[in-house]
C-alpha cells in the first residue's frame, strides 16, 4: 500500500516537472509566435500557391541577415517562412532527372528551416551553414534569379570553416554576426 | 478528510492506469537500422544503443515504472518527439543528403552536451558518455560521414 503511494507520489511529481518546463517553454514561444503568424499571413497573401526559387533565396537571404544583425527572433521567423516556402515550390520546371535530387534537398533544406524557426543562435547559425550548401545544390538545379556570392569563412566551428550566400560582395558574416563582421572572402561566383 | 483524499487519489491513480499506452517496442532489428548500414565496434555500438535507442528507435527498454501513468504519457511524449527528429530503426530510409544532415546534427549534439537529455540522465546515469566516450564517438559519426553509408 504504502509502495503504490509513493509509486504514484513520484509519478506525479515527475510528470508534473515535465509538463511544467514544457509550458514554460510554450508561453516564451507564444511571444514569438504571434509576430511570426503576421508574417506568415503577409507572405501568403502576396505570394502564389506555388512559390519559386527567388522566393526561396529571398527567405535564405533574410535568414542570413538577421544572423548578420544577431537577430535571433528575426532569424527565427526567416527560418520558419522557408520551411514554408519550401513546402509550396513549383517543381514544373525542374528536368524529370533532377526532381529525386531537387526534392530531396528541398526536404533536408526544410528540415533546417524547421530548426532555425525554433532554436537558440548558435544553433541556428549551425543549421544556416549546413542550409548553405543546400541552398547552392538547389540552384545548381533550379538557377537563381540574382547574382549570388559564395563567402566562406575559414573560421567557424574550431577553425573548420563555413560558408554562406549572399547577394552582395562585400562581406557580412552571418555566422559570427558582430563578433567578427568582416571575416570572409568570396569563393565563387553564382551567375544567372 | 484527509482520509478521503487519499483514497480519491488512489482510485484516479489506479483508473488511469487502465488507459492504454503504446508500447515503442520491437524484437526485431530491422533492415533498415542504423547499425545495418554501417560496420561500427562492439563498444560504439553498445554506447549508441544505451544512450540514444530508448527514444530514437522501434526499441525502448522501459524502466520498471516506465508503463506507470501518468509518467508512461510523459514518456511516450518524449519517445514520439524523439523518433519524429531521429529514427535509428529506419535510418537506411533517409535519403544521403539526409543521412549526413542527422549525422551532422548528432555530432553537433553530442559535442555540445545537448544529448542524452539531461532529464533522461536522471534516470539513466549509465547512459551518460564521457569526454572519452563522446571523442570516440563523434571521431566515429566523422568517418562516416566521410565514408558514406549504404
Amino acid at each position: 500500500m504504502k509502495k503504490v503511494l509513493l509509486t504514484l507520489g513520484i509519478a506525479a511529481v515527475l510528470a508534473s516537472c515535465g509538463s511544467s518546463n514544457k509550458s514554460e517553454e510554450k508561453a516564451e514561444q507564444a511571444t514569438t509566435a504571434k509576430s511570426e503568424q503576421t508574417a506568415m499571413e503577409e507572405k501568403a497573401s502576396s505570394a502564389d500557391k506555388n512559390t519559386d526559387v527567388s522566393t526561396v533565396i529571398e527567405a535564405y537571404l533574410s535568414i542570413k541577415d538577421a544572423l548578420v544583425n544577431d537577430d535571433q527572433e528575426k532569424a527565427a521567423t526567416a527560418g520558419k517562412t522557408l520551411a514554408g516556402v519550401l513546402g509550396e515550390m513549383n517543381m514544373g520546371q525542374v528536368a524529370e532527372g533532377q526532381k529525386k535530387e531537387a526534392n530531396e534537398i528541398i526536404e533536408v533544406a526544410k528540415n533546417h528551416g524547421e530548426h532555425i524557426a525554433e532554436s537558440e543562435i548558435d544553433h541556428q547559425r549551425e543549421h544556416f551553414e549546413a542550409l548553405g550548401k543546400d541552398m547552392k545544390d538547389l540552384i545548381a538545379i533550379t538557377g537563381t534569379d540574382r547574382k549570388l556570392y559564395q563567402q566562406y569563412c575559414p573560421m567557424y566551428n574550431d577553425n573548420k570553416g563555413g560558408m554562406w550566400l549572399s547577394a552582395s560582395e562585400e562581406i557580412r558574416n552571418p555566422l559570427f554576426g558582430s563578433k567578427m563582421l568582416k571575416c570572409g572572402k568570396v569563393e565563387e561566383v553564382i551567375n544567372l | 478528510m484527509l482520509k478521503k483524499a487519499i483514497i480519491a487519489i488512489l482510485i484516479v491513480g489506479a483508473g488511469i492506469q487502465l488507459i492504454p499506452v503504446p508500447k515503442n517496442q520491437s524484437d526485431e532489428l530491422p533492415e533498415t537500422d542504423f547499425f545495418q548500414s554501417v560496420e561500427a565496434p562492439l563498444a560504439i555500438r553498445n554506447m549508441v544503443i544505451a544512450s540514444c535507442y530508448d527514444c530514437h528507435s522501434n526499441n525502448t527498454d522501459y524502466p520498471w515504472y516506465g508503463r506507470v501513468r501518468p509518467l508512461a504519457w510523459f514518456l511516450q511524449k518524449h519517445i514520439d518527439e524523439g523518433k519524429e527528429e531521429l529514427n535509428f530503426s529506419s535510418f537506411r530510409e533517409y535519403s544521403d543528403r539526409m543521412k549526413r544532415e542527422k549525422i551532422r546534427s548528432m555530432i553537433s549534439q553530442i559535442r555540445d552536451g545537448e544529448m542524452p537529455l539531461q532529464e533522461y540522465l536522471w534516470m539513466h546515469p549509465e547512459a551518460e558518455l564521457n569526454e572519452k566516450e563522446k571523442k570516440k564517438l563523434i571521431e566515429f559519426l566523422n568517418q562516416i560521414n566521410k565514408d558514406g553509408t549504404d
